[in-house]
């Protein structure tokens, strides 16, 4: 009995590495410590009714944003170890198999559970608010997406400890993956947790796009809708059609793993070519899922610090629809080496540079729009001004890979390696981080200091040049990705050791952001007047932090860029508000039962990943009773009456 | 001459009695505009299915193939169940129309047995196939035509229980707004249901006897 106890126990959790041990303690720990001071400061009611059972886009989106950053520090720490293990040549500080695992969990995480939910935070915390809506179209489902996403990243990070992490890759493509090549829990844990939170992913895509399209103030049509809510509008026309393809990808690849099937394996007449085509039907639209809304902040940025409109509203728009279509049709240049034919390629390669086309537009709008403006140099705005050109390039280096005979050089090198760095951190990352900076008193009421976020921006700008450029010249001198050490004759040392002090400059700028928030919570600025920016869309004509109903009353637009024009005609909202007596307002009830239904989720994936189906069936059960239960519910909403909103509006000073 | 709009029941303080029931509370036309948009994902989800089915329908491995393997007269019974449920589906809107709590009821039961009757047609298809040592194990195409066929299967058998949990509001609470629309969506569900089924019968099931 102890014997077998032993033996699974062995199997269950992730032994004989000293990494993992000092993890396995610090996971410990930490819990114990989170645990402990909810207890002492009595905060466990506090934590379940404020945030667990919330249905409030702020509140959601603060939670998102959370979860990001802490990802975002995961997947740093993953490159870090990558990068100290390819600083010199034949190190031993990772073996193989472990670089493997953290190549696979680094791009993992940072897609999947860094940059979706950082986009959904600013989704969820911006859209209504720019929009002029007191929530999204559904909130209780909008309280759903987060905890099957919170659920689905806490499945897969536990592969760390538990079972063991996967290890092919962030695609993971058969046949590697099949079960004959690749046994153990690890790969189930990438399947039902990119799984469990894609339907999340979904059900935001749905949400966002039924908010925008019927939820905006009275008078604001399409064409006087800011451009953010236009991205966000783009990017979940693209999640809704592209997710269902990865769902397919995945469900598929787990059954040849847990139920024998063959749609994937050499054997028996499956076919591993439609796994690859049918994950970058979704894998290269998610891309631009994930880009588009950061090019929605940048021009909300570059606007707002040049104190002009933007330039071009309509050709961005534009743009971001031509973008919209175009992107589904592409996803083979991954792909050019592995067999199509030259017609097939040729298609591929041309249809892929159409894209640079919408794109140049925009760049040249955001130019043309900071041209002979007024320029603030602010936070937001310098990681605007890094984005253009650091894209710009990522951009460029995107057109020869498209090249498609080109490619069969460039094709698994390390210049394919800098060249997506480029665009995932020039372009997402640091648009989501101007987006952070920018809306950021919004959420929380204070300014992020100035004299920390200038360090952090110069150790990430350069350190991001310092690491990635080099990359370029390896990937040329055939350094190929996801290898764990190559040998001193290559030649490679040097610009290695150059990439890994990017890399590491690059974790500092990472503190130094964390170093400000800590600092400006205490010292920060306070924006009293809920627009320190001398902002143009709605969502800075409210106090900050945003009462919880978001506006008192509607209000009316006439504009693009409302608020400003609203400030020019010398209107404010206390004036609005005191045009009639205020109405309650109904709001959706907090509710348990999403995080609840996030739970059963878990149990589900976790069950299936270690084939034990009676788990699995006890978790899917607990879904559908939860779907029942919801179905049945029929009193959702609650009623703030007038007098509480004229006390809270007045306390503001909006009335 | 009373007409059928003027009889429905309508929430006429907000629009004049002009909407249909489902669409006067606020979230109703969220929820159905919603629902249309969820019905494409799904859609896109079968569409990736019926790709993989067509990209290895071939691929027997030396076990059976679909001619050797379909049973006419199995899966126009299934059709049939099918088609017809979707019939009686709309009749069951129609009355929720025309204010009839009782003949709502009435065809949604209907509707539901029709469900069940398919999916159950489906599992003993299945069954029968697997008997023969048709499994999903076999080959690719198998593995694709249990998935395909399935994952419809699974839809229906969704539908069957979404709609018992409406049937049990109406029973209670009658034909309010509320119930109308979740009514409305769920017929949508089933209609679109049927499509799929009519996707699958086509190109599945005639394509491989005729093949
Ligand atoms: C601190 C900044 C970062 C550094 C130093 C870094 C470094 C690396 C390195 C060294 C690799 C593996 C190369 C190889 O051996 O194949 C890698 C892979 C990857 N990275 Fe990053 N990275 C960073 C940030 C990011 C971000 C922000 C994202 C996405 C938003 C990202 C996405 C990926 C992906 C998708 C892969 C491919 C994983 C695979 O091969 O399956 N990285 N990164
Ligand atoms: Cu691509």
């Amino acid at each position: 009995m102890l014997e077998s106890l032993k033996e699974f126990a062995g199997h269950f959790f992730v032994t004989g590495e000293p990494l993992i041990y000092m993890s396995d303690v610090a996971i410990v720990v930490v819990s114990l410590a989170i645990v402990f001071t909810l207890t002492y400061l009595k905060k466990w009611k506090w934590l379940w009714k404020e945030w667990l059972t919330t249905v409030d886009h702020k509140k959601i989106g603060i939670m998102y944003l959370i979860s990001a950053l802490l990802m975002l520090f995961r997947g740093g720490v993953d490159a870090l170890l990558m990068r100290t293990q390819l600083a010199l040549p034949n190190l031993h500080f990772l073996d193989p198999q472990h670089y493997n695992e953290i190549f696979t969990t680094h791009g993992t995480i940072m897609i999947l559970f860094m940059a979706m939910p950082f986009l959904f935070a600013l989704f969820n915390i911006v859209v209504p608010l720019q929009i002029g809506a007191r929530d999204v179209a559904f909130p209780y489902l909008n309280a759903i997406s987060f905890w099957l996403f919170f659920f689905g990243a806490l499945l897969f990070n536990l592969s760390f400890v538990i079972g063991g992490s996967p290890d092919a890759g962030w695609v993971s493509y058969p046949p590697l993956t099949e079960l004959a090549t690749d046994p153990g829990p690890g790969e189930n844990f990438y399947l039902l947790s990119l799984q469990i939170s894609g339907i999340g992913s979904i059900a935001t895509g749905i949400n966002f796009i039924v908010t925008i399209l019927k939820m905006r103030a009275p008078g604001m049509t399409l064409m006087k809708m800011p451009l953010f809510s236009w991205s966000v509008l783009a990017s979940c026309i693209i999640i809704v059609f592209a997710f269902p393809a990865l769902t397919v990808a995945l469900a598929l690849l787990m059954f040849d793993r847990l139920f024998g099937t063959h749609f994937f394996t050499m054997l028996h007449g499956g076919n591993p070519m439609m796994y690859i085509n049918l994950f970058w039907v979704w894998g290269h639209p998610e891309v631009y899922i994930a880009v588009l809304p950061a090019f929605g902040v940048i021009s909300e940025v570059v606007a707002t610090f040049s104190r002009k409109s933007v330039f071009g509203y309509k050709s961005m728009v534009a743009a971001l629809m031509v973008i919209t279509v175009i992107n589904y049709l592409v996803w083979a240049h991954h792909f050019f080496t592995m067999g199509a034919s030259a017609g097939v390629n040729a298609y591929f390669a041309v249809a892929t540079m159409l894209v640079g086309i919408p794109t140049g537009v925009k760049v040249f709008n955001w130019l043309f729009t900071m041209f002979r403006g007024r320029i603030r140099l602010t936070l937001p705005m310098l990681w605007a001004i890094a984005f253009i050109p650091c894209f710009a390039i990522g951009g460029a280096t995107g057109v020869m890979l498209a090249a498609a005979p080109a490619d069969y050089q460039y094709h698994n090198s390390f210049f394919l390696i800098a060249h997506f760095h480029q665009t995932l951190i020039g372009g997402v990352v640091f648009g989501l981080l101007a987006g952070l900076y920018y809306w950021w008193p919004k959420m929380f009421g204070f300014i992020l200091d100035e004299r920390l976020g200038k360090w952090a921006f110069w150790f990430f700008n350069i350190g991001f040049y310092v690491c990635f450029m080099p990359m370029y010249a390896l990937g040329f001198m055939g350094m190929t990705r996801r290898v764990y050490t190559y040998p001193a004759e290559t030649g490679w040392t040097g610009l290695n050791f150059v990439s890994t002090i990017g890399a590491y400059l690059m974790g500092i700028g990472f503190l130094l952001i964390v170093a400000q928030v800590l600092y400006s919570i205490k010292y920060g600025k306070r924006d009293v007047t809920g627009d320190p920016w001398d902002g143009r869309t709605l969502e800075w004509a409210l106090p900050s932090p945003v009462p919880h109903y978001n506006f008192a009353r509607i209000p009316e637009v006439s504009e693009l860029d409302a608020w400003w024009h609203m400030k020019q005609n010398g209107e404010t909202l206390a004036a609005q508000n005191k045009k009639a007596p205020l109405e309650p307002i109904h709001m959706p009830k907090n509710t348990g039962r999403p995080f609840i239904m996030g739970v059963f989720f878990f149990i589900a994936g976790f069950g299936f990943v270690f084939n034990w189906f009676w788990m699995g069936a006890i978790g899917l059960i607990g879904v559908v009773i939860t779907l029942i239960a919801r179905s049945q519910e029929r009193d959702t909403e609650y009623e703030i009456p007038a007098e509480e909103i004229r006390r809270t509006e007045s306390a503001l000073g909006r009335l | 001459m009373t007409t059928v709009a003027e009889k429905r029941p309508t929430n006429a303080g907000h629009d004049g009695g002009r909407l249909p029931l489902e669409y006067t509370r606020h979230e109703g036309p969220l929820n159905i505009l919603g629902f249309w948009i969820f019905l494409a994902t799904d859609v896109v989800l079968f569409a990736s299915l019926f790709a993989t089915y067509f990209v290895l329908r071939t691929h027997v491995d030396g076990g059976p193939t679909d001619k050797e393997l379909f049973g006419i007269s199995g899966f126009t019974i299934e059709t049939v169940l099918l088609l017809t449920s979707s019939f009686t589906g709309s009749l069951a809107v129609y009355a929720m129309r025309n204010g009839n709590k009782k003949r709502l009821l009435g065809w949604l039961i209907v509707t539901l047995l029709l469900g069940i009757a398919f999916v159950g047609y489906e599992l003993h298809e299945f069954l029968d196939y697997a008997a023969e040592g048709a499994t999903m194990q076999r080959s690719a195409f198998l593995s694709a035509f249990f998935t395909l066929v399935g994952t419809h299967g699974a839809h229906v058998t969704f539908g069957i229980i979404w709609m018992a949990s409406i049937i049990v509001q109406i029973a209670r609470y009658g034909i309010d707004a509320i119930n109308a629309r979740k009514t409305f969506i769920v017929s949508l569900y089933w209609h679109f249901l049927d499509i799929i089924w009519i996707f699958i019968f086509t190109t599945v099931y005639m394509m491989g006897v005729v093949s």
